[in-house]
């Protein structure tokens, strides 16, 4: 078997990987491997042509392709850290011994001194939401049609209908117009939006495509291409209301109903999970429940800017490299971040109270359904660590707010998140 | 004749609707967006509403069929699809850098298309 060793080896290619990379190589790290099961690196990236990347971390507005351009570049830029393309990991074991195979080495085996988990999410499926009908072909997750229309060169359907208001759902509309088929409707279970606003007037509105709320599809028709679906409202429990069935014709259905962290090997690893997240319990350092796993962006939980994703890959990074060194003791104080009221998720879950990282503690937080007028409030025993009001409060969009460095010291065995109104 | 037309602000999360008041065509009045950059945003999607075009076109012998494709800057709302079908009926070959002009000065608009990725020849 081909035997490979690396300091710091980087489980996934795509933007949390890639920053995760540079920044391994830049904080020390000798020998840093990326394994990528694509053809190329740059994950998702590669297939979301449309612009409105990197505002926060390049202060320009970028392209999918352009992002993944200028990380690919300080790849390049750095001898130290080596790309493994076609490249799929079968497990990775405690001691950081990693399982891959590829058509060059075959199957082979890879030691590893610290790890970092960025393999990012995947799409919900029609069997994940459990639509009844027939088994037509032409129903597509709406990332993988957006490979076939951005990427492959194919048209997934002329007359379309969308299920789900995620922003790849919405920004498929907009491609698939663009490209001449038409789009009937995109259809959202819940009573709100869940993309950004900018791509419901930019995607649906500009191209007259409505958008029905509290709305779901109860049936696929057709037998060997769809042929249609039914419509229909649902009530507040999100059971659809008899009678208010209605028809599209449509030779392709778009999924976009959304993301899950794509974690099979954390989960075999036996690293502590969030069931809110669905990603690893991690800690400001984005270290894992186990000493020498790190992970990063979308594998963590499911984030709406590429920026962040490259700014845990880079915290990840970091200390993977100090770890890998013998610099990154374990077994400190730590602090648990619980969620409560108005919150659903925050991350990371732990703080570290021993970590010699003396900057502001970012949390990342998605409230539990749309709000106006809240207030955030960030606390630890009796003491409020950030108080900071909110105008609007959305599950969409995520919420990022910093324990400012001056009040660490004021935290105590746990850290309370709630929205107050 | 005085037409009010309905705005859903991007400019931030706040998400503000608001109204633009047009009389005979020229807009003439902002209600509703709390901040000045809100006005200023419905007033020109009432006036000249702009959109960044990003697209593919074929590229023979490169490592994929389609290029990506992005406007240098936004092109006039009401030319996009118009812009888009030129897009369509252009063709390239690799290798192709970033930033290499696709489709100089679409539809006379004075705007440049250009790649938004390197793409390189296949082995």
């Amino acid at each position: 078997m081909y035997e490979h060793k690396a300091e710091v080896v980087i489980i996934g290619g795509g933007p949390a990987g890639l920053a995760a990379a540079v920044s391994a190589c830049d904080n020390g790290a000798d020998s840093v491997l990326v394994l990528e099961r694509d053809r190329e690196a740059g994950g998702i990236l590669q297939q979301c042509i449309h612009n409105g990347f990197g505002l926060h971390h390049f202060k320009q507005e970028l392209t999918g392709p352009g992002y993944a351009g200028r990380y690919l570049q300080q790849v390049k830029e750095r001898p130290n850290i080596n790309v493994m393309l076609n490249t799929m990991v079968l497990s990775v074991a405690e001691d950081k011994t990693i399982l891959a195979v590829n058509p060059q080495y075959g199957v082979m085996r890879i030691a590893a001194k610290a790890v970092i988990f960025t393999m990012g999410c995947r799409e919900r499926t029609r069997g994940a939401i459990r639509i009844p009908g027939t088994r037509p072909a032409g129903v597509f997750t709406a990332g993988a049609a957006q490979r076939m229309v951005n990427m492959e060169g194919y048209l997934p359907g002329k007359k379309l209908v969308i299920l789900g208001s995620g922003d790849i759902g919405l920004i498929m509309a907009r491609r698939m117009m663009l490209e001449g088929a038409e789009v009937q409707a995109a259809l959202e279970i819940m009573p709100y939006c869940n993309g950004l606003t900018r791509n419901v007037v930019q995607c649906l509105e500009d191209y007259g495509i409505p958008l029905h709320l509290s709305h779901t599809i109860v049936a696929i028709h057709g037998k060997d291409r769809v042929s249609g679906v039914t419509c229909a409202r649902v009530d507040e429990k999100m059971q659809p209301i008899a009678g208010t069935e209605f028809d599209l014709e449509c030779d392709c259905l778009l999924l976009s109903v959304g993301l899950i962290p794509e974690n099979e090997l954390s989960r075999e690893l036996g690293l502590t999970m969030d069931p809110l997240t669905a990603g690893p319990v991690v800690d400001q350092l984005r270290q894992t429940s186990l000493p020498g796993f790190f992970a990063a962006g979308n594998v963590v939980h499911v984030h709406d800017l590429v920026d962040f994703v490259s700014e845990e890959g880079e915290i990840a990074g970091k200390y993977a490299a100090r770890y890998a060194a013998g610099l990154l003791p374990n077994g400190g104080p730590v602090a648990m971040v619980k969620a409560t009221d108005g919150i659903r998720t925050a991350v990371p879950q732990v703080i570290r109270l021993d970590a010699d990282d003396t900057a502001a503690l970012r949390l990342y937080m998605r409230a539990s359904k749309p709000e106006r007028q809240v207030t955030l409030v960030i606390s630890s025993g009796d003491q409020t660590l950030l108080e900071r009001k909110l105008p609007v409060a959305k599950p969409g969009e995520m919420i990022v707010a910093e324990i400012p460095a001056d009040k660490r010291g004021a935290i105590k065995d746990s850290i309370t998140v709630v929205l107050k109104h | 004749m005085e037409e009010k037309r309905r705005i859903s602000c991007i400019v931030c999360p706040i998400s503000c609707v608001g109204e633009v008041t047009i009389v005979e065509g020229k807009a003439t009045g902002v209600a509703g967006f709390t901040c000045p950059r809100g006005q200023a945003y419905a007033m020109e999607e009432v006036t000249a509403p702009k959109r960044t075009l990003t697209s593919t076109v074929w590229i023979d012998g490169g490592e994929l069929p389609l290029l990506p494709v992005v406007s240098q800057h936004p092109l006039p709302k009401d030319r996009i699809m118009e812009c888009a079908r030129c897009l369509a009926t252009v063709r390239v070959t690799a290798p192709i850098q970033e930033g290499e002009v696709i489709c100089a000065d679409i539809l006379g608009l004075k705007v440049d298309i250009v790649a938004s990725r390197n793409m390189e020849t296949i082995h």
